[in-house]
């Protein structure tokens, strides 16, 4: 029960700072609308060929966006050495860890909020029409995204070239999660159901992704803070 | 009751040896000061007890116990060079916000309470980014004192701070000298510090020069030591 109250007390502090700067929350939103706005534009694709490629299209904005808010997560604490206090103070590494990931997951599930419309009146998709496996295939996605994204922002934390470092050993981790909610969200776009063959072949694969990716951080994040 | 058990402590950043072999303790209800100039270990030998590094080699004990742990954690209160309070919140919000992470039983009230000593409570909704230098410091000592520490280790406390700053610290400090608590504090002003020391460690290039009580000669020249030992 303690560790939950501190989990929720960190992402509460955060969410609570990016909702008063908007720094990273507003560059987020730009960069995923600028994706979907762009890629209508240069390729002005058919309703056919946006089936094809809609799940590939819309992680990848979601990926690119949600680096963006990744990157801020730990060089929030940076100013002022707020990580040390944080450290210092009695929260378990890993309630801090699942904080700073629930809040990433709040604020980059809401710029998909936001991108999922634009996509569907640009790109002419009646998404909603599958719209809970929909948000089950988001939540799964994003988490996976925001547990590899947090600690590798708490890894990189203390690195010059960080603005660098992160996409790099995140994206490369992320390809099996990305792949998966990439096929996943193609196939509802596309009308199938989750409970297709192919579909649970590939929400199997992503949850099996998150649960390992997410006790591994857990695991692991008292060493990467504090070495 | 030692307070804190620092035994055989190396720590090496890359090939240069931060601290050799430094062995100290401090018991219960003392205050500790470490001295020694710039690059003499104070901060790296700080950072280990509190917990924020490991050491290379060696053992750091707090109440006898490992300085990760969780009890460990609840016992003591660090201020570091950074005033470790965030910017985008209130000062309020702030000190509500370790209340929690410290388990206060009224997070509110104590935060309250603590914004009245230090003399922050007119602008408690304030923003600490509009706080000028002085407030900023002094609601890092109201975060550092909230949850009734009973180890502060401190890293050049009295380093920048304005007047009103120091009577407040140097007054907290005397409160939580006299309930008790456990003082350790790197520090180049030696002359504030020797008015709560009640023992001196002397520190060079990572060596262990000197530990023990005060010298009475040290209040009226707190160069004292350093003339002990003129090559440190």
């Amino acid at each position: 029960m303690i560790f939950l109250r501190h989990v929720l007390t960190v992402a509460n502090k955060d969410l609570r700072s990016e909702f008063r700067t908007k720094e990273a929350i507003n560059s987020s939103f730009s960069f995923a609308l600028v994706i979907l706005l762009l890629f209508s534009f240069a390729f002005d694709p058919t309703e056919e060929m946006t089936r094809e490629f809609s799940g590939g299209l819309l992680w990848i904005a979601f990926a690119f966006a949600g680096a963006l808010l990744l990157n801020r997560s730990f060089v929030r604490e940076l100013p002022n050495d707020c990580l040390d206090a944080l450290i210092a103070s009695p929260v378990p590494a890993a309630a801090l860890f699942l904080g700073k990931s629930l809040a990433n997951l709040i604020l980059l599930l809401l710029v998909e909020a936001v991108s999922f419309p634009v996509f569907g009146v640009f790109y002419n998709q009646r998404w909603t029409q599958q719209f809970w496996p929909l948000l089950l295939v988001a939540i799964l996605g994003t988490w996976g995204f925001t547990v590899v994204g947090t600690m590798f922002s708490a890894l990189t934390v203390n690195i010059r070239l960080r603005e660098v470092m992160l996409p790099l050993l995140v994206y490369t981790t992320l390809l099996p999660c990305l792949m998966a909610s990439m096929q996943l969200t193609t196939l509802l776009l596309a009308g199938e159901p989750l409970t297709s063959v192919e579909g649970l072949v590939w929400l199997r694969f992503l949850i099996a992704f998150d649960v390992i990716f997410s006790t591994l951080a857990v695991a692991f994040v008292e060493t990467v803070l504090i070495g | 009751m030692t307070a804190v058990d620092v035994a055989g402590v190396w720590k090496y950043y890359g090939d240069f040896p931060a601290l050799r072999d430094i062995s100290l303790a401090a018991e219960a209800h003392t205050c500790l000061a470490l001295l020694g100039r710039n690059g003499a270990g104070k901060t790296t030998l700080l950072r280990i007890v509190a917990g924020f590094q490991r050491a290379g080699r060696g053992q750091v004990r707090l109440f006898g116990r490992d300085p990760r742990d969780l009890a460990t954690r609840r016992r003591i209160g660090v201020l570091g060079h950074g005033i470790a309070v965030y910017d985008e919140l209130s000062a309020l919000e702030n000190l509500i916000l370790f209340g929690q992470l410290y388990e206060l039983e009224d997070p509110r009230r104590a935060a309250e309470e603590w914004l009245e000593r230090t003399g922050l409570s007119r602008v408690r909704h304030g923003l600490v980014r509009e706080f000028s230098r002085g407030m900023r410091q002094r609601l890092a000592i109201a975060r550092v004192f909230l949850h009734h520490p009973d180890l502060l280790l401190l890293d050049e406390p009295f380093t920048a701070l304005d007047d009103r700053a120091v009577a407040v610290l140097q007054r907290v400090l005397q409160d939580g000298l006299a309930r008790g608590c456990t003082i350790v504090m790197s520090t180049h002003q030696i002359r504030e510090a020797m008015e709560l020391a009640t023992h001196v460690v002397l520190l060079d290039r990572g060596r262990l020069r000197h530990a023990g009580a005060r010298p009475p000669e040290m209040l009226a020249d707190p160069g004292w030591l350093y003339s002990r030992y003129p090559d440190a």
